[in-house]
């Protein structure tokens, strides 16, 4: 790792604010991600600002009797997936969690650190390459390379990286809001639909975050009822990163949302793809990934994602 | 195992940033009666290789014999107080205050400058659970926090869950049902199935619980499931199954 200073803010907005004047700077969460990476020197932060005093660790009742929850951004990924409330109302929500990396990293990670986790493209991992999101204007070394993990729809030309997490693409179906303060104390909320990117020709900027805006909290709204369904497919049982990963609550009459992890930059949902449901798996899937551009090492995924979907419905009518 | 003294720490250490004695592929001594390797390593590394070996040894290493150019070596240092920061917890029950480098990760306090050496380096990412400490109760990798981020936290490694001389009930069923092969990541493998037995007694669910709003239960299942954090490259895994499932007092 390459040097830095640490401090431990008292406040969000001290915290907003100390990143704000410190070039380098950097909030350390859980840290299960971005130490992983200063290790390896793919990020390199001249200081670090930690947010473990902030009070940003519990699940509360939205005010005003919405019959939402706020979660705080330092909730962590296992407390979160253990709440009653979570487990009972956002279904969805909790069994990504638990579909996410080890039992050791979901007691550390936290759900703002969850959403702003990078991606795991091997070449954004390898220093040696050149990558776009790693060092802009290098190019990007998985549009030839190997590329089984990376995304078939949403990318551009300067990238096909993924948005690697389970936890945003149920946080997508649900709708939730990411809150968030700045260094002047202004507090905005972004939907989560227009928190994580397209790559476009920046790929190295995965979200909407200004320069030291620090998440607070994550939103979601009133409970929706139906069946709560994630459905992850991944080259082993446990411990691994989505190839496909479905994200459903479906109603009794059939209708419902679904949206997609491990094919694009940001979760995948089209929400003109969900008035299909009734009609099949398949009308839902050839609408989702419409204009998909698959490598020859992925085009699996086309295929796979309707085969989940198919899956995730009749899980969702209760066949066996 | 290594001689312990009595507040659980190895008595021998090697130098900082030589891991002689823990390669996976290099079984360490298992009787305490035979000669230590440590101080044997230790003592070649500084006999040697003279200066070289001397930026090696930080002056807190416990050698057999201590040495006065060491320390004032190491006093000549420069250190860049800005880059270091003061950090308290308390290490199986014991109050203990360092100084260190920021990047100092918790797995390396407690190997490097705290001599408990139980808790392994593995693959130093979070991929492999060998560095699975408790803190506050919690397991977590602590090769993917920084010590300074544990200010007041009481944690656990493997040295102060048991002793060879009364050992922890999962420690000894890894012995009983023959847990490991290298023994490498057998310190990782037991703080986390003693935290997994807890996580399932406390109603925590896991991706192989089938109905979220019924409390877990102790099964073989849920174990493997929540085990996925811990590789075991000789593969002794059904043997740590039913090391775990005779503690939680389930059948394998």
């Amino acid at each position: 790792m390459k040097p830095f200073t640490y401090e431990r803010a008292k406040s969000a907005t001290d915290a907003a604010a100390a990143v704000a004047r410190t070039p380098g700077a950097r909030f350390i969460a859980g840290g299960t991600n971005l130490l992983d990476l200063m290790k390896l020197q793919i990020e390199t932060p001249t200081h670090l600002v930690d947010v473990q005093d902030l009070g940003l660790d519990r699940i509360e009742p939205i005010d005003g009797g919405s019959g939402g929850l706020r979660i705080g951004a330092f909730v962590s990924n296992t407390t979160l997936a253990a709440d009653e409330r979570i487990r009972r109302d956002y279904g969805v929500l909790a069994r990504a969690l638990l579909a996410g990396a080890s039992g050791q990293l979901r007691n550390k990670a936290t759900t703002a650190g969850n959403l702003l986790q990078r991606t795991r493209c091997p070449y954004f991992y390898d220093t040696n390459q050149p990558c776009n999101k790693r060092a802009p204007g290098t190019g990007c070394s998985a549009l030839t390379g190997y590329s089984r993990q990376l995304a078939v729809i949403g990318s551009s030309a300067a990238c096909i990286a993924t948005h690697p997490g389970d936890m945003a693409v149920a946080m997508r179906v649900l709708d939730a809001t990411v809150e968030t303060v700045k260094a002047d104390g202004a507090t905005r909320a972004v939907p989560i639909a227009d928190f994580h990117r397209l790559p476009g020709t920046t790929p190295h900027v995965d979200t909407t975050l200004q320069a030291g805006e620090l998440i607070t909290a994550v939103t979601l709204p009133k409970p929706l009822g139906g069946t709560h369904i994630y459905h992850k497919v991944r080259d082993r049982a446990s411990y691994a990163f989505a190839l496909v990963s479905v994200a459903a609550v479906v109603q009794r009459d059939g209708s419902g949302r679904v949206a997609i992890g491990g094919i694009a930059h940001k979760p995948w949902r089209v929400e003109a793809a969900e008035q299909l449901l009734p009609r099949g798996a398949k009308a839902v899937a050839r609408r989702l990934l419409a204009g998909a551009k698959p490598t020859r090492d992925n085009a699996f995924k086309v295929p796979l994602v309707e085969r989940t979907l198919a899956s995730v419905m009749a899980d969702a009518r209760g066949d066996a | 195992m290594h001689q312990r003294t009595d507040d659980g720490s190895a008595e021998f250490a090697p130098p900082q940033g030589v891991y002689v004695d823990d390669a996976p592929s290099e079984p360490s001594s298992i009787t305490s009666d035979v000669p230590a390797r440590r101080t044997f390593i230790a003592q070649t590394v500084a006999g040697g290789l003279g200066l070289l070996a001397l930026e090696l040894l930080p002056s807190s290493v416990a050698l057999a014999q201590p040495s006065a150019p060491v320390d004032a070596l190491r006093a000549s240092m420069p250190v860049i107080t800005e880059y270091h920061a003061g950090v308290t917890f308390t290490v199986n029950g014991a109050t203990r205050t360092l100084d260190v480098d920021t990047r100092v990760t918790l797995l390396d306090a407690l190997r490097e400058q705290l001599k408990l050496t139980g808790t392994k380096k593995g693959c130093d990412h979070g991929q492999c659970g060998a560095c699975t400490v408790l803190v506050n109760g919690t397991r977590i990798n602590s090769c993917l926090t920084l010590a300074v981020m544990h200010e007041g936290d009481a944690i656990t490694t493997i040295e102060g869950l048991g002793t060879p001389e009364k050992l922890h009930p999962m420690q000894e069923a890894f012995v009983k049902h023959d847990g490991y092969q290298c023994g490498y990541c057998t310190p990782g493998q037991v703080c986390s199935a003693v935290a997994v037995l807890d996580e399932i007694r406390a109603g925590i669910p896991s991706h192989v619980t089938t109905d979220l709003m019924s409390r877990p239960q102790l099964t073989t299942i849920e174990m493997r499931e929540r085990m996925s954090g811990n590789i075991c490259r000789c593969g002794a895994y059904s043997n740590i199954a039913d090391a775990m499932a005779e503690v939680a007092g389930v059948r394998a």
